[in-house]
C-alpha cells in the first residue's frame, strides 16, 4: 500500500540531483523538485513513454506558519489511462522572489489554476500568457489572502475595504468584449463555430 | 295624528340623497391609497447569491406562493423592480455590482436583506466579505435566518408592507436618494466600521489583529 510510485525512481535516473525527498501519504506519492527543473521534470512526466501523466488534477500552493520553511507549490498529476497519480511539491524559498516556472504550455488548463495560486499566494509563474488576479478584483490592494502572515479580516479597515470595493469598476477590467464569444469565434473549436453559425440560441447571424 | 314622524317626514330627502349618491368613487386618504397600491404589488428584484436564494425560490414556487402578495412578477431588471431581496453572503466583489443594481431602481424603492450573511456577514467574518450590506445600500427589513425558511421571507415580506403603510407622502426626506458620496461610502466611515464590527463568537477570533 504505501510503496512509492515507480515514477519516482524514473524521475531520480533522469533528474538525478534535482529531485528531493519523497514520501508517500495517503497512498499518494508526493515527491520534490528543484524549482530550476521542475518544467523539464513536469513536461519529462507528460510526455515520456510509461509516465504519461498527462492530466493536470490541480496547481495549488501551500504555506507554513514557520517564515523559515518553504511555501510549497503543488501539482497534482493523473495520468488517465494508466490511472495512476502523483504529486509534484517545488518548494519556494519565502526570502526570495516566489517565482517558478508556468506550465500552461503543457497543460492549458493550467492558466486559471496559476491564476488562482498568483491571487492567493503571489506566487508569479514564469511565462504564464496572462498572469492577472482571478477571485479577488484587480486593484485589490491588501496582498495575498491566504498567506499565513495575512491577517483573517484583512489589514485595511471595514469602512476602508467597503469604500475601495465601491470604488472598483469591473467593467474597467471585464470589458464587454472580453467577455463576449462572437469576438472568440475565430478561435473556438469546428463544431461550435458550426453550431453557433446555424444561430443555435439566437447567437450570432 | 297630532306627532309626526320624523322618519316618515324625511323620507323624501333621504330618497333624493341616495338617488344622487353614485356608486362609482369613494373617500379615502390619498396616502392610504398610495400606500394600499404599492404594498400589494411589489416587484421584486431578486439577488441571490447563495444558499439563501434556494430558500428564495421555495419561497417564489408554488406551495408558499409570493403571487399571494402582489409579488409574481419577478424583476430580472432593476428598472422595473420596487423591492431588491439581497438573499445570501455579499462579497466585497460584488459591492459594487449590488450599489448600481440599487441606484438603477427607481423610487420608491425598498430592499430586504434575508439571512445571517446579508445583514451582518454571518459566518463570513473575514478579509473578502461585506459585514451586512447596509453598509453598501440602505435597508428596510432585515430577515434573519441561516438561512430563513419561506416563512421566515413572508414574515419579512408582511413587515414591508406594514411599513408601507406607515408611509406617508407627505415625508418628503423618505424617498431622497441616499447616493455614494465624496467620501465613497454613502454612510459616514465610522458608522461603516461600527456596523462591521465582530459580534458573538466571532470576537473571540484572535488571529484578525
Amino acid at each position: 500500500m504505501s510503496t512509492p510510485s515507480p515514477a519516482v525512481a524514473a524521475l531520480r535516473s533522469e533528474f538525478g540531483s534535482a529531485i528531493g525527498r519523497h514520501f508517500v501519504s495517503s497512498d499518494q506519492t508526493v515527491v520534490f523538485v528543484d524549482r530550476d527543473r521542475s518544467h523539464d521534470a513536469l513536461a519529462w512526466l507528460k510526455d515520456a513513454p510509461g509516465q504519461e501523466f498527462n492530466y493536470l488534477t490541480d496547481v495549488t500552493a501551500v504555506d507554513y506558519r514557520d517564515p523559515e520553511r518553504s511555501l510549497e507549490v503543488v501539482y497534482q498529476l493523473r495520468s488517465l489511462h494508466r490511472k495512476a497519480d502523483l504529486r509534484v511539491k517545488v518548494g519556494l524559498d519565502k526570502r526570495e522572489p516566489l517565482e517558478v516556472r508556468s506550465v500552461v504550455d503543457l497543460w492549458r488548463g493550467a492558466d486559471w489554476l496559476e491564476r488562482e495560486v498568483y491571487d492567493m499566494f503571489g506566487v508569479t509563474f514564469v511565462g504564464h500568457p496572462d498572469l492577472r488576479r482571478i477571485l479577488m478584483w484587480e486593484t485589490y490592494a491588501e496582498g495575498y489572502p491566504l498567506r499565513k502572515d495575512f491577517p483573517l479580516r484583512g489589514h485595511f479597515s471595514r469602512a476602508e475595504q467597503t469604500r475601495q470595493a465601491l470604488a472598483a469598476n469591473p467593467e474597467a477590467h471585464y470589458s464587454l468584449e472580453e467577455l463576449s464569444i462572437a469576438d472568440a469565434y475565430g478561435e473556438l473549436p469546428k463544431d461550435m463555430q458550426e453550431r453557433l453559425s446555424r444561430g443555435e440560441r439566437g447567437f450570432l447571424k | 295624528m297630532g306627532l309626526s314622524n320624523p322618519a316618515t317626514e324625511n323620507r323624501a330627502d333621504e330618497t333624493t340623497t341616495v338617488s344622487t349618491m353614485s356608486p362609482n368613487w369613494v373617500t379615502s386618504r390619498l396616502d392610504f391609497l398610495t400606500n394600499w397600491a404599492r404594498a400589494n404589488s411589489l416587484w421584486p428584484m431578486p439577488f441571490g447569491t447563495a444558499c439563501c436564494a434556494i430558500e428564495y425560490m421555495a419561497t417564489a414556487a408554488s406551495r408558499f406562493d409570493i403571487a399571494r402578495f402582489g409579488m409574481e412578477r419577478q424583476s430580472f431588471s432593476p428598472r422595473q423592480a420596487d423591492v431588491l431581496i439581497c438573499a445570501g453572503r455579499l462579497p466585497f466583489k460584488l459591492a459594487p455590482v449590488i450599489r448600481r443594481i440599487w441606484d438603477q431602481m427607481p423610487q420608491p424603492k425598498w430592499s430586504i436583506s434575508m439571512g445571517a450573511c446579508a445583514s451582518t456577514g454571518g459566518i463570513f467574518d473575514n478579509y473578502s466579505m461585506v459585514q451586512g450590506i447596509d453598509t453598501i445600500i440602505p435597508v428596510d427589513v432585515y430577515v434573519p435566518g441561516c438561512p430563513p425558511r419561506p416563512e421566515g421571507l413572508m414574515y419579512g415580506i408582511l413587515l414591508l408592507h406594514k411599513k408601507i403603510r406607515g408611509e406617508t407622502i407627505a415625508d418628503e426626506g423618505l424617498r431622497v436618494e441616499k447616493l455614494v458620496g465624496p467620501s465613497g461610502l454613502y454612510l459616514p466611515p465610522e458608522r461603516v466600521d461600527e456596523l462591521s464590527e465582530p459580534f458573538g463568537n466571532s470576537v473571540q477570533q484572535t488571529r484578525s489583529s
